[in-house]
């Protein structure tokens, strides 16, 4: 019989578990992580001042002008819209698909998802100008009428597609932790910390009838995500297609929306895991290479998924024999923003090839690169979408350019200070593997053993 | 502080007392189960980190109608967005916008979508909360260590078939660390 390899590595028994990842939570964090966390503060509070202005001003601060209307903060949202997507990927599909690999990396990827949904939400918001209106966007009764919503409009599937998602994900993420915090509060020497995390478990006990309960929740749960994920992006992408725009209005726009999702959220994914790894060195134990290299096959997989979507989408603008569609895409490559086009080819399609060699996909280094790569090529293919389609459409009059201010750089980067100030404060607040679902893979890579392990 | 501890002794529930057996190999906690229930007990409780492969079959815990409350709210969250899509954009306020009918349902079916799932979702969570009577405030637990590495079982005095003694020497005979009076 072929021995799966361990996914826990070190011999692990059930104490060690709690005990190993309960110790990010109970012990005071390196000088190192204080470090972390006043960087992303810094940006966290570049982005607040940023957007503060952009709010208080309008959005003439930013790059969008006629003919661009859509920019930065459209680029962006769909960014991290995207970056969210590998969580519940990881989450609920591997776990419907019984991958038990997923199980120690599934609860810091919901947590990316939770808090790159939330970073996404700031920017449609401000992108709308008043962001003071924004429950504008929800169907509400109102003194005018009451004036409804358009169900017809893409934007407002849009607010119903992100904001379930982002609640869903939440729940969901939610959920899978009270077990943990209730080890948490079982462990507790302190009074505070037994108060508080006694208040976030719920009172959960762990008794047989309400773990019945509760993995036919998850199940259920994981089953919503999953057709909750591949919706979500789809729509995001009828955002561009149901729009009659040469470059936006294409057939092709949802599953290359989904395949470029997943991608560049696996691609942070590694980013963070990578980083995460060095960070805490015990969690080595438990992600462990072979994740790494799980997750660098999909990334691989996916980036040659949205490297035939770039083909598909010039062959079919050719074989269409429309004049302004033929021209979109010849002006997207090499008109005066091809630059943007090829950068994402780069990034997207070339650089991703290294993981033919298993060195690649086994070097921490090297994938922490590659990665670092898609994400730039990923925020690169929205900003092509957008950017490029807009720009040059069918009248002289609508032909212009756009050039980011002092004020798209400080929304774009500053919006990583949102995004790592969270999930440094989650490392350290909450129980960043999931410990009761670990405990039930301890026995993989180790069938057959005479002695020594549960 | 002390308005706080009042009011967490005030709202904490009361917990049942009963004899209770610890294990540290689940198989041999999940045998002891097996056990205790044929021996005539009913309704005693088995306590574990983790959720324990074979626990529903020894202790004869059925199958979750859960799936049954996420049907039959997702069948009342795709009604709701039928219905809402349809009274706002062809009822209250019917507007011709792209000309397109008033009751132009393909273009509804995102909202209906996220409300199937949104309402399956919660309602789903909201059952599991329910059910399992969370929140509860500071309840009381066995051993700490019954949500990292321990497992127990967990007989309450006024359980159909119990006796300590009897109990006891299951627990023992499977195998159990410790057997000990308790709160639960």
């Amino acid at each position: 019989m072929i021995r799966r390899n361990p996914l826990v590595l070190g011999n692990k028994n059930y104490q060690d578990v709690t005990d190993d990842i309960c110790s990010l939570v109970e012990t005071v964090p390196p000088p190192q992580y204080f470090l972390g966390v006043g960087a992303a503060l810094a940006l966290l509070g570049i982005f607040v001042v940023v957007q503060g202005m952009i709010a208080y001003y309008g959005m003439g601060l930013m790059g969008v002008n006629h003919p661009v209307g859509w920019g930065t903060d459209i680029v962006t949202f769909v960014f991290w819209i995207g970056i969210g997507h590998a969580g519940t990927l990881i989450s609920a599909v591997l776990f419907l698909f019984r991958q038990k690999w997923r199980t120690s990396i599934a609860r810091t990827a919901e947590a990316m998802t939770v808090f790159a949904v939330m970073t996404a939400g700031v920017f449609p918001l401000l992108h709308t100008g008043r962001p003071w209106l924004a429950y504008w966007l929800l169907p509400y009764p109102n003194q005018r009428g009451p004036l409804w919503v358009n169900f017809r409009s893409p934007l407002v599937w849009d607010v119903f597609a992100v904001s379930t998602y982002a609640t869903v994900s939440i729940v969901f993420w939610y959920i899978g932790m009270v077990p943990d915090l209730a080890t948490i509060r079982d462990r507790a020497k302190n009074k505070w910390r037994q108060r508080i995390y006694g208040v976030l478990s719920l009172g959960w006990r762990g008794t047989a009838r309400n773990w019945n309960h509760y993995e036919m929740v998850y199940m259920l749960l994981a089953g919503l995500s999953t057709p909750l994920v591949l919706s979500v992006h789809s729509i995001v992408s009828f955002d561009f297609a149901v729009a009659s725009l040469p470059g936006w209005h294409t057939t092709i726009f949802p599953p290359y929306f989904v395949a470029g999702a997943i991608f560049s959220g696996f691609a942070m994914v590694v980013t963070l895991m990578s980083i995460l790894r060095e960070l805490v060195p015990v969690f080595k134990n438990y992600i462990t290479l072979d994740h790494m290299e799980a997750m660098n096959k999909i990334i691989m997989c996916t980036g040659l998924l949205v490297g035939y979507a770039y083909g598909s989408e010039f062959f079919i603008a050719w074989y269409s024999g429309n004049a302004y569609e033929q021209f979109t895409f010849v002006n997207r490559a090499f008109g005066p923003m091809g630059w943007s086009y090829w950068i994402m080819v780069t990034c997207n399609v070339l650089i991703p090839q290294v993981f033919w060699f298993r060195w690649f996909r086994r070097n921490i280094p090297a994938m922490f690169v590659v990665s670092i790569f898609v994400n730039i090529g990923m925020w690169f293919e929205r900003f092509v979408i957008t950017v490029t389609s807009l720009h040059r459409d069918f009248l002289p009059a609508n032909w212009g350019s756009w050039v980011a201010t002092v004020f798209d750089y400080g929304a774009i980067f500053g919006s990583f200070g949102l995004f790592f100030t969270l999930f440094l404060l989650y490392l350290r607040l909450l129980p960043a593997i999931s410990i009761a679902e670990v405990k039930t893979v301890l026995t993989v890579g180790h069938e057959g053993d005479s002695h020594g392990h549960h | 502080m002390d308005i706080i501890e009042k009011l967490i002794q005030k709202a904490r529930p009361q917990g049942k007392r009963g004899i209770a057996g610890l294990w540290t190999d689940e198989h041999k906690m999940v045998d002891a189960a097996r056990s205790v229930r044929e021996s005539g007990v009913k309704n005693f409780e088995a306590i574990s980190p983790f959720p324990l492969h074979g626990i529903d079959d020894a202790m004869g815990i059925p199958f979750s109608f859960i799936p049954w409350v996420t049907f039959v709210f997702g069948i009342l969250g795709l009604s709701f967005g039928t219905w809402f899509t349809w009274w706002a954009s062809a009822k209250d306020w019917p507007i011709i916008i792209g000309g397109k009918p008033m009751w132009s349902l393909p273009a509804f079916v995102p909202i209906m979508f996220e409300l199937t799932i949104l309402f399956g979702a919660l309602s789903s969570v909201g059952a599991l909360i329910f059910i399992c009577g969370l929140p509860k405030v500071d309840p009381p637990i066995i051993d700490p260590a019954l949500s990292s590495h321990k497992f127990g079982i967990f007989v309450p005095t006024d359980s159909t078939g119990y006796n300590a003694a009897n109990l006891e020497k299951i627990f023992r005979d499977h195998g159990a660390v410790e057997v000990k009076q308790a709160e639960f």
